[in-house]
């Protein structure tokens, strides 16, 4: 089984650091979680393992070779990448879209895998229905099955995926990543994927990566890397940490707008604070008891562990 | 205003939802090219049978059987297999190839640039031709000069096609990368500067030179010579191979650059193989036939919209489609206004501008893309 490898990567835009001495290690049968605020470096971080950039310093390796080492094609039967938006202005079908995943095995495959590969790849997104339309006319959330559809198409032990969920309802979300998921359960695949819902990733992901301004700032297994004080700074943005309800593993709750309010409180009714990052946050757990924001993690943590024992 | 358009809509030949082209079979292609094939072989004859001496069809089949050993019934006279040999089939190959070429170049730039209103002259290659014409033109060659003269031009306009070329694709690199839109504005800064250069050369142009330089630029393939031929058939047979053995990967540019390089397509060589093939092969049309407008950009779209975006299909059919397109174009040329001839260029923007409205609006509202 190949894995991935970034090993101390750093990419630069003159003197801007986009990717600042990262190491990252995706594992075979593991879905592997890229997450941070907007700018934070996960594309940039992306492009560079799948080899559409070379870093300044520091390498990645696709199985047991450095990236830049691997032919086009070799590495196209290696790993896939579903981008982040894919601009199509012809009338191609869906399914030459998805056949397009092929077009590494072109000079093996027979016109009957190339159809079974098709097929159950159109089966697994969920889109055989639209095998015949024009890409084009479809709406975003079936561009970007159809997107997901070629990736899986290309059959590869190590599998990209840049905000496959953007622009998708729940149901769909679900699907997409339960597909990723299934990837690494079954087909012992290393998946990256870069998200932008942390609850999305804390729902499936193995492991979290939480870049900020082009460094890691954590590595680890959801409950580790989901920590409320980490995510508040990186993001800038007040955040709590509570145990999901219903799944189990951390739930992260942003402060909204208005919503932190209204909130029973021993110091009466309290006008709404509006504006900056560091207005007064206070919430109400899951027992209805209110968890502030300057020490909410620790105490929901508290009250969740004792929940759970 | 709905009723209006509503009405615009019933009014299209043809309109209404059409089902989306099929998946790709081997034997459909096939039989597409036969039937594109057949098309242009009869457009030919057409071609061959009409004009001021008027052949009739078994006199032109006669005359070639004749030409490869079979001796068929029709008597051919010696007026008519001069007609046939001498003028009518050398303007029928001619208009022939240089269809097929400029109609192959726009399908391979409009996957290129992902975009369906490229054409070859985007990357400099007609405007770095006209000036190469000009400048020959002003340099003392002319249409009616002798031999060297008749080559001099088509040469000149070659060697101004590739230098353009050249030109935007050096200044659009960048690290070794190529950026679409850095291609394209390259693009229109050379065609500008070759432009001025043109009209220049029309501001200090002479009447008979000034004449020249129009005609040139409007376009045509009268007095077509078998020679003519030699300059540009072996490009355009090797360009089309080439383009056509790289179809598979154009698909994938397409897609994306970033996509076809994840599916192992080393991009930045395609690319560069299919511009350099599109430089030469349309410089070689341009340089003998003067500046042709609309194959390029209409014929992709009039396939496309036929049978899909496949370039596995799509350059041999616009080959073949853009042969017989500028067939026709060309008997229209000379038969509209008999005796006179309308220049080729004229014809195909004429018959061309309308249509591709028409195709636009059609595709964007069947299909949701342009072509």
């Amino acid at each position: 089984m190949t894995s991935l490898i970034a090993d101390r990567v750093s990419y630069h835009i003159g003197a801007r650091a986009l990717v600042d001495d990262v190491s990252l290690t995706i594992h075979p049968g593991r879905l592997h979680a890229v997450v941070g605020p907007n700018g934070a470096g996960k594309t940039t971080l992306l492009r560079l393992l799948t080899g559409d950039l070379e870093p300044d310093t520091g390498e990645v390796r696709l199985g047991d070779r450095p990236l830049q080492q691997w032919r086009p094609r070799e590495a196209a039967r290696q790993r896939a990448v579903l981008s982040q938006q894919v601009v199509l202005q012809f009338a191609f079908t869906v399914t030459q879209v998805v056949e397009m995943g092929r077009a590494p095995y072109r000079d093996r495959d027979t016109p009957a895998e190339v159809a079974r590969a098709v097929a159950e790849a159109l089966a697994a997104t969920d889109i055989a229905h639209l095998a015949n339309r024009s890409y084009p006319t479809l709406s975003g959330g079936e561009r970007r099955r159809a997107d997901l559809a070629r990736v899986l198409a290309q059959h590869t032990p190590v599998v990209l995926l840049d905000e496959p969920t953007a622009a998708l309802d729940v149901h769909h979300q679900d699907l997409v990543l339960t597909v990723a998921r299934k990837l690494a359960d079954r087909g012992g695949c290393a998946v990256v994927a870069v998200l932008h819902d942390l609850n999305l990733a804390a729902a499936y992901a193995d492991r979290i990566a939480v870049l900020a301004d082009g460094q890691l700032r954590a590595d680890a297994p959801p409950s580790e890397a989901l920590d409320a004080e980490l995510l508040s700074e990186v993001y800038r943005h007040r955040m709590v940490v509570i145990e999901d309800p219903v799944h189990g593993g951390p739930l992260v709750l942003p402060s909204r707008g208005r919503s932190h309010l209204p909130v029973p409180s021993e110091q009466g009714t309290m006008a709404p604070e509006r504006g900056g990052p560091d207005r007064c946050l206070t919430r109400a757990d899951r027992w209805g008891r209110v968890v502030r924001a300057d020490d909410s993690a620790r105490r929901v943590d508290e009250a969740s562990m004792g929940s759970a024992r | 205003m709905p009723a209006v358009s509503v009405d615009r809509r019933r009014a299209f030949p043809g309109g209404g939802p059409v089902p989306p082209p099929a998946t790709r079979a081997a034997g459909g292609r096939g039989w597409i090219l036969l039937v594109l094939g057949t098309l242009l072989a009869a457009v030919a004859l057409l071609n061959a049978m009409i004009g001021a001496v008027p052949l009739p069809a078994e006199v032109v089949v006669a005359s070639l059987a004749e030409r490869v050993g079979i001796s068929l019934e029709a008597a051919v006279t010696d007026q008519q297999a001069a007609v046939l040999w001498a003028i009518r089939l050398p303007r029928i190959a001619l208009a022939g190839v240089v269809g097929a070429a400029l109609a192959l170049c726009g399908a391979v730039m409009q996957g290129i640039f992902r975009n369906p209103l490229a054409e070859p002259g985007i990357i400099g290659v007609s405007s770095g031709a006209a000036l190469g014409a000009v400048v020959a033109i002003l340099a003392g060659g002319s249409f009616t000069g002798g031999y060297l003269a008749a080559f001099s031009i088509p040469l000149a306009a070659f060697v101004g096609a590739l230098v353009a070329t050249t030109a935007v694709y050096l200044t659009a690199r960048h690290e070794g990368r190529t950026e679409v839109v850095t291609l394209v504005l390259c693009g229109i800064a050379v065609s500008a500067i070759a432009g001025a250069g043109v009209g220049l050369a029309q501001f200090v142009a002479d009447d008979d030179e000034l004449r020249s330089i129009v005609f040139w630029t409007l376009g045509s393939v009268s007095g077509a010579r078998w020679r003519d031929l030699l300059v540009i058939l072996p490009l355009v047979v090797v360009g089309s191979a080439v383009a056509i053995r790289l179809a598979a990967a154009l698909n994938l540019l397409v897609l994306g650059e970033r996509e076809a390089r994840y599916l192992g397509v080393s991009t930045e060589q395609v690319r560069l193989t299919l511009i350099v093939v599109c430089a030469l092969v349309t410089g070689a049309a341009v340089a003998v036939a003067g500046i042709v407008g609309f194959v390029g950009l209409v014929v992709p779209h009039l396939v496309r919209l036929a049978m899909g975006p496949d370039h596995e299909l799509l350059l041999p059919a616009s080959t073949l489609a853009g042969a017989a397109l500028l067939l026709l174009a060309d008997l229209a040329a000379r038969t509209v206004a008999a005796p006179a001839e309308l220049p080729l260029g004229v014809v195909t923007a004429l018959i061309g501008g309308p249509f591709f409205f028409w195709l636009l609006r059609r595709a964007r509202r069947d299909q949701g893309a342009w072509g």
